[in-house]
């Protein structure tokens, strides 16, 4: 039974594939593929037919069904245009089959249905696989490529180190940034530990949290923290919430900070700007020789 | 007074989806920095006591215009394990997590007005307004 009307659906693909281009056109206007050219969605449209076609003689090829579904993700069309695609080929087929007998049963009616429905079932399944397994694929390569950014530890000199922070603090974030300070400021010998928040949008307590239990940490291994980077609204904010920052020494920006932590190791930033002059001096008391 | 926008507080990135909008909507009604900040705080501790004790909310934004004054209207709202004493988790210091015990007392301080209802079993609903001066 199967068997016959799988051969009937082949015999006939011409007219079940006019029929599939005309309700696949019909829902092109008042949907997503809108912006995309005639040409492109009419080729599209006999790759895709031609995908279904082939997987359903061979009984599944997932060679072309891979190939298609990737130039789909590439041409980023939604996963819909497959989906919708399968059910209209499910309906157009259905139709056509049940359309070439002029007694029915109900019988016969649902042996059409399954049959149809175990053609295109492992279709859907491949292709929404595929699709979906792309996605997960490029937010699992984000997540990595996040986690890079997330808490660089950069040693400036002898004895000081600075880890900026961009964007949200988060549980996993907060994690990494007290063990990569606490690693780099051991492997680096730091003195002075520069914790810049001038990217972080909201500190509420939790972030708060964090900051402190890092700064009591890396006073614990000997260095001392400084927080820099505090805007005007998010001190206001921390006073609000009643955070006490006391504990360790914090400045408005990095350039201040740095000041304090040259302070902390003995040093400090002399201006070379009258060197000009004194070479000039030299010059002048040379050429009185 | 328009009609709500509601963010889902399920994930933790949730908390950021609705600061996001909170800031947004703070931005269009003219708040200034600051005040951009707290209401961003606010939402922040808000949705995070949402992911942390209740697992799973909402937080509602709601904008008042009337002809005296303009202002946001923040909800919080979750059918999480509830709140045995009120009292006490809006001193300073408590917290029954290991935290700061400072979100609740300081959203209080951050914001106008407050209102925090809860029932043991039943959840929790947070209330809180900023007026535009």
């Amino acid at each position: 039974m199967d068997e016959k009307l799988k051969k009937m659906a082949i015999e006939n693909s011409d007219s079940i594939v006019q029929l599939w281009m005309q309700e696949i056109n019909s829902l092109k206007l008042d949907n997503y593929t809108a912006s995309i050219s005639d040409e492109l969605f009419e080729s599209t449209n006999r790759q895709f037919v031609n995908v279904i076609f082939t997987s359903l003689k061979n009984a599944g090829s997932p060679k072309a069904v891979e190939e298609f579904s990737e130039k789909i993700i590439n041409l980023g069309w939604p996963l819909s245009y497959i989906t919708d695609g399968l059910q209209v080929f499910r309906r157009v087929t259905v139709d056509y089959i049940l359309s070439q007998y002029e007694q029915l049963d109900s019988a016969f009616i649902s042996n059409v249905l399954k049959s149809v429905d175990t053609w295109v079932e492992p279709l859907i399944r491949q292709l929404v696989n595929e699709y979906s397994g792309s996605w997960e694929n490029t937010v699992s390569l984000q997540r990595v490529a996040l986690q890079e950014l997330s808490a660089p530890l950069i040693p400036v000199m002898d004895g000081i180190t600075i880890m900026p922070l961009i964007g949200t603090v988060d549980t996993d974030r907060a994690k990494l940034i007290m063990e990569n300070l606490l690693d780099g400021a051991i492997k680096h010998n730091s003195e002075v530990v520069l914790i810049d928040i001038t990217g972080v949008p909201v500190v509420d307590t939790m972030v708060a949290h964090h900051i402190i239990q890092a700064a009591e940490a890396v006073r614990l291994i000997g260095a001392t923290c400084i927080l820099v980077g505090i805007r005007p609204e998010i001190a206001q904010t921390i006073v609000n919430l009643g955070i006490d920052l006391s504990k360790f020494p914090t400045k408005s920006s990095l350039k201040k900070g740095f000041r304090t932590a040259l302070e902390l190791t003995d040093r400090q930033i002399v201006d070379l700007g009258n060197r000009a002059d004194s070479i000039e001096q030299m010059i002048q008391s040379l050429k009185g020789e | 007074m328009k009609p709500q926008s509601c963010v889902n507080i399920k994930k933790e990135w949730d908390i950021v989806g609705a600061r996001q909008l909170g800031r947004d909507i703070a931005r269009e009604i003219g708040f200034g920095t600051v005040d951009q900040a707290r209401i961003a705080t606010t939402i922040s501790e808000l949705a995070r006591n949402i992911y942390l004790y209740a697992e799973h909310g909402q937080i509602c934004f709601e904008v008042i215009d009337t002809f005296e004054q303009k202002g946001l209207c923040i909800i919080a709202i979750d059918i999480g394990p509830g709140i045995e004493d009120v009292g006490q988790v809006l001193e300073d210091g408590y917290s029954t997590s290991g935290g700061l015990g400072a979100g609740l007392p300081g959203v209080k301080r951050l914001m106008d007005e407050f209102d925090l209802q809860s029932e043991v079993g039943k959840g929790t609903r947070v209330k809180a307004i900023k007026w535009l001066r």
